[in-house]
């Protein structure tokens, strides 16, 4: 049993079978990645996992309890970081405050009422805020308003501030989006470092088969709402319903 | 100091330094001089700055933290006054009871308007707030008349019971709030030259007041809860998917600023015990969002130079009529004088709330972070000039900044 | 049942006029996507239009009339309006009679011109600003039209009377067949209504019939696709802004004999217009026009005796708790759109 269970997961939007059928089984500590045409299905079947949408009919069990009906924070705080198309970052705050944000998070749960201590004596959210920059190579930005960052690097800011909350799993939502080459291989590297060094299960969603190939362990393709094959990226490259379902876009 | 890093310390002992030497600051002019009239060093108007800056201190910790507009806060003042006003009819003349009850009875409205209102955001929410202020103010006005004595509005009486106070002291006037034995009222004159000073315990009573408020709000804002708020402005999505429920920060903020409302509320009817609705008319909560935004909006010191700038040429700009205009213009030839006469009467005077709604709209549009941003913008300036004269083109400043200056 | 009619009847002008006051925020917010605080003080420009309007008609001069003498023997001085020098007394008489109606003719063109300056000159550039500042910078706009309306007009009502036959009331129960004299309506009143049902079907019309119409509502729909075919929509959205300011100019000049214009009257029903805005849903028009009647009706009947001694100030709250009713159960209001301002 996986990390992360959907089970018979149906959506709808009025006459349009968005998802059908859905199951996944996702492995601890494995890289999975989601990909299809556009139209597929992904981004509604991510927007079930962390609470956005609330399927029609199914389960979705993360770590064996339900995330259904749960609200997007209450999700989080059960161990699911989600990273978005556009980089989502505190704009008005410095790198630094953008990462201690998430810290407090995992340190005082959804809500503490702390109006009279002083942020810069927080000294061990302040500490493991920098040591996770100091990881995705930002320390020297820490006191950058965030909002100037170049677009690669809120992307890493916002990837950080998912791993200080240390999750057990991590979405990602087609992570390389509107990046240049350039920035897209750092966060490749990035995204294989974290796989490779830290105990995190990723879930990735992407378009850019570069990026998939080059991450995945297991892959899963859909194809208008339903999944079509779940396979090794080896398997899926030569994979002959998997072509069709490209190429048939493409046509 | 006080748990604050030097920069706070440091703005909290200007302004502290401020508030003890207003009498003699405000008041440069000697009082037979032509300018007396320009004078803000009176206790009268002390208060007003002081008081419409505590009001503006805990609007901003909603609106300058969170982002979220309200529109009915002065529904909250208004609350805090009748409350303080009741006491001193019922309870005792002294200002402490009367002030808590303020701050705890608006803060339970606070709670109730939050809690509703919060559900919504954006335009929804300034909809919702200006709905339940209306709401107060007309049934302050109908209803709750045997509350709030309709538009007479309420007023100490003889016969009040005022069961600590026992019998008064002089029979047939009524008496004034009071803390430790002093009135409110007793001002002591200090003549020294042609100048007059006036050390009024009222004043005082706020000032000190003023302080605590304003250390609150430095607190709030370096805590992380502050930081939180700060959150909520920047990104509520991000926020939410960080495992953090928004809602109760800020209804927290909501209650804390309603909080402030009352305490000054609280502090105007001790200053003058009586209340009224027009207290909670939503152009009174306009007047403190002005307030805020003029002095910036998300600063520590801007909403109180904000309420110390409106309330001061309020007062100057009011009092000024023809025949003060006929005076400055004199020197002109008498047909020029007359058209500048002409030409500058409809903004003053009565007209006062025309030059108001013109700045309100100069500020939102040519200076939306408010004085304090315009001044940041002009030291900025300078510095520039000075950097580039040294031959040195660092601009590094210019991307770290701090946020909540 | 009379007595449920009267009311409806009653609630009809106020509804009326939040109905027209309510469609043109609705057009605004849904083409420009402005939130304007100014609007109630178009409406209150709109009704000192008529005021302006009647006081020019009556501009007059003293002539000395020979066949009529004063009390002192000498004969009578009297004023003269040019109206009735120009057109005769029947004629010139029946204009000033008439000066309200009339004045319709004064304030499109001149709520017009205002709509256009105002977008023009100041909304235009708040378009990519947050609504909190849109929200400000109307708002303090709003402050200076009354202030500058107060400074020529004073602060007192100014009384500006319906022409002389739809002046007094008439049996509209006789006229249903209940008993005489249970339903008694001002005519005046009627007419608004009627007036205010024609400008809304004009208005709907013109955005069914027309192409500028059909553009503006595809562009309340969707912006940026409208924009992509190459259409320029902000000339169509800049004319759309003047419409809208017309719609609300026109109802206040109608309402003028209603309630006898002062500074405020467009702040009282601003506050009130925007609930209905948002009770209706945001963006909606039609929903705009129903939720303006209904809270006016509702108003109305929350007025009566026996409503009132049973929840005793229910008559000043009602709007509003309709409107916190309706945000908290159904943001969308009774017919918005999906998708417009929400969360």
């Amino acid at each position: 049993m996986g990390i992360l269970e959907v089970k018979g997961v149906n959506k709808r939007f009025g006459g349009l079978q968005a998802l059908g059928n859905i199951n996944l089984d996702i492995a601890e500590n494995s890289v999975h990645a989601i990909i299809g045409p556009n139209g597929a299905g992904k981004s509604t079947l991510l927007n079930c996992l962390v609470g956005k949408l609330i399927p029609d009919t199914g389960s979705v069990l993360f770590d064996g309890q339900s995330v259904l009906g749960r609200k997007p924070y209450e999700i989080n705080q059960m161990g699911i970081s989600r990273v978005f198309q556009t980089p989502e970052i505190f704009g008005d705050l410095t790198v630094l405050e953008n990462m201690m944000i998430p810290c407090f998070a995992k340190r005082d749960g959804s809500f503490r009422m702390h109006a009279f201590e002083h942020s810069e004596n927080e000294a061990e959210i302040i500490e493991h805020a920098e040591a996770t920059l100091e990881n995705v190579t930002m320390a020297d930005k820490r006191h950058m308003h965030s909002a100037s960052l170049s677009r690669g690097d809120k992307r890493r800011l916002e990837i950080a501030m998912c791993l200080a909350q240390d999750p057990k799993l991590l979405l990602l939502d087609e992570p390389t989006a509107g990046m240049a080459r350039h920035d897209t291989n750092n966060t490749i590297d990035l995204l294989k470092r974290i796989r490779d060094e830290l105990s995190i299960t990723i879930v990735i969603i992407e378009h850019d088969m570069h990026v998939v190939f080059s991450l995945a362990e297991r892959i899963t393709v859909l194809a208008q709402g339903s999944p079509l094959v779940e396979d090794t990226p080896d398997n899926i490259k030569g994979h002959p319903k998997v072509r069709e379902a490209y190429l048939g876009e493409a046509a | 100091m006080l748990g604050l890093n030097k920069k706070d310390t440091g703005l909290l002992l200007i302004v502290a330094v401020l508030a003890l030497f207003a009498p003699i600051i405000f008041n440069p002019f000697p009082s037979d001089s032509a300018m007396a009239q320009f004078n803000a060093g009176y206790p009268d108007l002390m208060q007003r700055f002081v008081i419409f800056g505590i009001f503006a201190i805990g609007y901003n910790i909603l609106f300058g933290l969170t982002g979220y507009l309200s529109f009915g806060h002065a529904a909250f003042l208004g609350v805090g006054s009748y409350a303080a006003v009741w006491m001193f009819k019922l309870l005792s003349m002294n200002i402490l009871p009367a002030i808590a009850l303020s701050i705890v009875i608006a803060g339970v409205f606070a709670a109730l308007i939050g809690y509703v209102s919060l559900r919504r955001s954006g335009i929804y929410f300034a909809i919702l707030t200006l709905a339940f202020a209306q709401m107060s103010y007309n049934l302050a006005y109908s209803v709750l008349t045997p509350i709030t004595n309709g538009e007479t509005g309420l007023q100490l009486s003889l016969d009040d019971p005022r069961i600590l106070d026992g019998a008064p002291e002089s029979v047939g006037s009524l008496p004034y709030p009071t803390l430790l034995g002093f009135e409110m009222s007793d001002t002591y004159v200090m003549a020294a030259g042609g100048w007059q000073f006036q050390f009024s315990v009222g004043y005082y009573v706020c000032a000190v007041v003023l302080l605590l408020a304003f250390y609150l709000s430095i607190r709030i804002f370096r805590s992380p809860f502050g930081m939180m708020l700060r959150a909520v402005k920047s990104n509520q999505q991000r926020l939410n998917y960080t495992g953090v429920n928004a809602r109760p920060y800020t209804l927290a903020a909501f209650v804390i600023s309603g909080m402030y409302a009352g305490l000054a509320g609280g502090l105007m009817a001790s200053m003058d015990p009586l209340a009224g609705a027009d207290r909670m008319q939503w152009t009174a909560s306009g007047e403190v969002v002005l307030m805020t935004i003029l002095g910036g909006a998300g600063t520590l010191i801007g909403p109180v130079l904000g309420a110390g700038f409106i309330k001061y040429f309020e007062n100057i700009f009011s009092k000024i009529n023809d025949t003060i205009l006929h005076q400055w213009f004199a020197i002109m030839p008498d047909g020029i004088e007359d058209v500048l006469v002409a030409l500058v009467h409809p903004f003053v005077g009565k007209g006062w709330h025309l030059t108001l709604g013109i700045l309100f709209m100069l500020v939102v549009i040519f200076l939306p972070g408010g004085l304090v941003e315009g001044g940041q913008r002009i030291a900025g300036l300078f510095r520039r000039r000075k950097t580039d004269n040294d031959g040195d083109g660092d601009t590094g400043s210019s991307t770290s900044k701090d946020p909540a200056e | 049942m009379d007595a449920i009619i009267l009311q409806i009847l009653n609630g009809l002008d106020k509804g009326s006029a939040y109905a027209l006051i309510a469609l043109g925020l609705t057009l605004i917010f849904g083409t420009l996507g402005v939130v304007n605080f100014a609007h109630g003080a178009l409406f209150m420009i709109g009704a000192f239009c008529a005021v302006t309007f009647s006081k020019f008609l009556s501009i007059s001069y003293t002539v000395i009339d020979e066949t009529k003498t004063d009390f002192l023997g000498n004969p009578l001085k009297v004023d003269l309006t040019y109206v009735e020098a120009w057109f005769g007394q029947s004629v010139g008489g029946t204009i000033l009679d008439w000066a309200v109606p009339l004045s319709i003719l004064m304030a499109i063109p001149v709520m017009v011109i205002i709509g256009f300056i105002m977008e023009r000159g100041l909304i235009k550039h708040f378009y990519a600003r947050p609504h909190a500042d849109q929200i400000l910078v109307t708002f303090g706009l709003a402050i200076v039209l009354q202030e500058i309306i107060k400074y020529f007009y004073g602060a007192n009502p100014i009384p500006t009377p319906a022409p002389d036959m739809f002046r007094g009331s008439f049996d509209f129960g006789a006229l249903l067949g209940f008993d005489a004299n249970t339903i008694i309506y001002p005519y005046w009143r009627l007419v608004y209504f009627l007036f205010a049902a024609v400008i809304i079907s004009a208005v709907f019309a013109f955005l069914r019939f027309t192409t500028f119409g059909m553009v503006v509502r595809a562009g309340m729909a969707d912006r940026e696709t409208v924009g992509l075919l190459g259409i320029d929509i902000d000339k169509r959205f800049t004319l759309m802004f003047g419409i809208a300011a017309a719609v609300a100019g026109l109802a206040g000049v109608m309402y003028a004999p209603i309630n006898s214009p002062n500074y405020h009257m467009g702040m009282d029903f601003l506050v009130l217009s925007f609930v209905v805005v948002v009770v209706g849903g945001m963006g909606s028009l039609p929903g705009a026009v129903l939720a303006g009647f209904l809270l006016g009706i509702l108003e109305s009947f929350a007025s009566m005796n026996e409503v009132k001694s049973i929840l005793p100030g229910i008559d000043q709250i009602i709007i509003y708790l309709v409107a916190i009713i309706i945000l908290l159960t159904r943001p969308r209001g009774l017919m918005g759109r999906k998708g417009v301002m929400e969360e």
